[in-house]
């Protein structure tokens, strides 16, 4: 099938097109960030802090006076990052273990019971006791929620993999002299292209809520960064005065994560047309 | 105990004592035991047998595809004389030595071409990769060979279908990728287990006689794994049947159908129309409807097989003798073999059933 058909199909429900739409707008944002604001995103103006929403300040100041459109722009580029790198992450260790333990019933039991293990820990708590014991900085926060979804990303890859490796393609590659590494990588892979897309996804929406949470419990990114997780930490103590200091990061947050939670029902529906609902 | 299917020629493939075992829970399941069959080059042998009688097992033994972790147990010898005339035990080569074989010299097709082909690439990658393991040629010298090999297969608009995914084919379009798939390399032995099951009548006599026409051009034997007894008569050239995990009776294909020695195969031709009509014709019965005949009974476990002769509780001529050991594979006649103790008495069985 090619692209642009996929992309007709996928956007044929409206929700799926506007949340792609609101993603890419937030991608440009981050992008442009430089360009389309006109602060520093940490320039402070004492006189100016927590100023209402004004035609200079598109979104008001927070409580150093820094212009929270800026600081969002500026701070979309680090979640975003930190989610990107996370799902990436997830997605090749979890497929590389969820192929193995799927594909050799030797290493099944031993990869599972270290992946049913982490998966007994709440995830946001298991984060919080890795950033804890690492120590709070960027590459560790997304070394953490990497390691919180890779177990998520193996069990379902190791379910896709059980389900193709007794297909008789498989078999027949075998008959055709094709070996063991071959059949993974080129036979066993490329048909769990749409359970791993549909978990990346979710993943990258499920990483900007959770970078977000461990900013805000002091244990994510440092606070000189600006996340969408940092600025709604920071600026919590002034939510009473002066609400959009702390709801349009959160706002931010939620059209994101909504956005990409929306695209992967949209991905997931249109590989899977079993689960399609009546449109 | 092998059976004297012999010619002067080399054979293409000489199998001696072939046994699987798997190792289950319930128990050891002996799933093909002592089965010896060959293969005369440029000749088809058809194995035949009921479902669960061990025919694909065999040829599932013979290329080694039976998973390792299954703790499976193959013993004997499958002596296969390749291209360059070196004869190979296949049962004892090297794994990577094996996989030079696979595709190469020894190519399969198999019952479901529904499944049996990726449903993420299109047909000519699919063949093409074949092409470029064993023949080593480049991307788009393989894919100018694959659309050679679907146009050998008679694939209409094959430059078409080159680029279309399976999804896009019917079965007998699929089942003759499949066969490009196999005979892309030239291969000197061709396993066809079951290939005309999942298809239609019509279909199943056009792929039939391509694989018919393939033979004939490039001189490759075939094993042919069927329980459809009217294809083997047409397609094979030596008939083995097999009967829960063993051979019970082996022999040219005119000489079995003509007079079968086992009461199995005895059994078996009985069960077609056509025989039971040309019976009713001799015997001058004429009333219309009548049941055709089946052997009655099913087959035994194979976890608690019986003491003696594995078909004895189904014989009609079974004799107290036959309760008490396995008889041995004999003689019974030019070329031919049958396992059971009524042939070896040398008192040639009454071909009439009860």
């Amino acid at each position: 099938m090619k692209i642009p058909l996929i992309l007709k199909k996928l956007f044929r429900r409206r929700i799926v097109l506007g949340a792609a739409i609101c993603l890419l707008v937030v991608v440009l944002v981050a992008l442009l960030a430089n360009v389309i604001t006109g602060y520093d995103p940490n320039e402070t103006a004492v006189s100016q802090r927590l100023s209402a929403p004004t035609a200079s300040h598109l979104m008001g100041t927070d409580e150093l006076g820094r212009d929270l459109f800026a600081r969002i722009a500026f701070g979309g580029r680090y979640s975003l990052t930190i989610a990107a790198l996370t799902a990436i992450g997830a997605i090749a260790f979890g497929t590389l273990f969820g192929l193995v333990a799927g594909f050799f019933r030797r290493l099944d039991a031993p990869i599972m019971r270290v992946v049913d293990a982490m998966m007994s820990f709440p995830d946001i708590l298991l984060a919080i006791a890795l950033v804890a014991i690492l120590g709070p900085s960027m590459f560790n926060v997304v070394l953490a929620l990497v390691l919180v979804y890779t177990p998520r990303v193996a069990r379902v890859v190791r379910a896709s993999t059980l389900v193709v490796r007794e297909l008789l393609f498989v078999e027949a590659a075998r008959a055709v002299g094709v070996s063991t590494a071959r059949i993974l990588w080129r036979h066993i892979l490329p048909n769990l292209m749409s359970p791993i897309l549909v978990q990346a996804s979710f993943i990258f929406a499920y990483a900007i809520l959770a970078e977000a949470a461990l900013s805000f419990l002091g244990v994510g990114v440092p606070p000189e960064i600006p996340t969408w997780g940092t600025m709604v930490a920071g600026s919590q103590q002034y939510a009473h005065d002066a609400l959009w200091v702390v709801l349009f990061p959160g706002f931010a947050i939620i059209l994101t994560a909504l956005s990409l939670q929306l695209l992967g029902d949209g991905v997931r529906d249109l590989l899977d047309p079993r689960l399609k609902k009546s449109m | 105990m092998k059976p004297s299917l012999t010619s002067p020629d080399p054979l293409r493939l000489d199998v001696r004592n072939l046994s699987t075992f798997f190792d289950t829970d319930e128990g050891l399941i002996r799933s093909v035991a002592d089965v010896s069959f060959s293969i005369r080059p440029g000749k088809t042998t058809a194995l035949v047998g009921e479902s669960g009688s061990g025919k694909s097992v065999t040829s599932l033994s013979l290329m080694r595809l039976l998973s390792r972790t299954d703790s499976t147990q193959v013993s004997g010898q499958a002596l296969f004389t390749n291209r360059a005339g070196e004869t190979l035990n296949l049962l004892a080569l090297p794994e990577p030595a094996m996989r030079r074989i696979r595709g190469n010299e020894i190519a399969m097709i198999f019952q479901e071409p529904m499944t049996s082909l990726n449903p993420v690439f299109t047909v000519g990658e699919q063949i093409a990769e074949s092409v470029r393991l064993h023949m080593g040629l480049d991307r788009a010298a393989a894919l100018a060979h694959a659309l050679r090999m679907l146009e050998l297969v008679e694939i209409p608009a094959a430059a078409q279908r080159l680029h279309e995914y399976p999804h896009q084919l019917s079965g007998g379009m699929r089942q003759r990728v499949m066969i490009a798939l196999a005979m892309a390399c030239n291969p000197t032995l061709l396993i066809a287990d079951e290939p005309t099951t999942a298809l239609d009548v019509t279909i199943q006599a056009q792929i039939l006689e391509l694989m018919r026409r393939l033979q004939r051009e490039t001189g490759m034997s075939i094993l042919f794994i069927t329980h459809n007894l009217g294809v083997v008569a047409h397609h094979a050239d030596d008939v083995a049947v097999m009967y829960a995990g063993r051979i019970v009776e082996a022999a040219p294909v005119r000489a079995l159908f003509a007079s079968p020695q086992h009461p199995y195969t005895q059994g078996l031709l009985a069960c077609l129309p056509a025989q039971q009509r040309k019976r009713e014709l001799a015997n001058g019965e004429t009333r219309g409807k009548r049941r055709l005949y089946a052997i009655r009974g099913q087959v035994s476990s194979p976890l608690a097989p019986p003491p003696g002769c594995a078909f004895e509780p189904r014989c009609d001529h079974a004799l107290a003798a036959c309760k008490e050991a396995m008889p041995a594979l004999e003689s019974a006649g030019p070329q031919r073999v049958a396992r059971c103790i009524l042939v070896s008495e040398a008192a040639p069985l009454v071909t009439e059933t009860a």
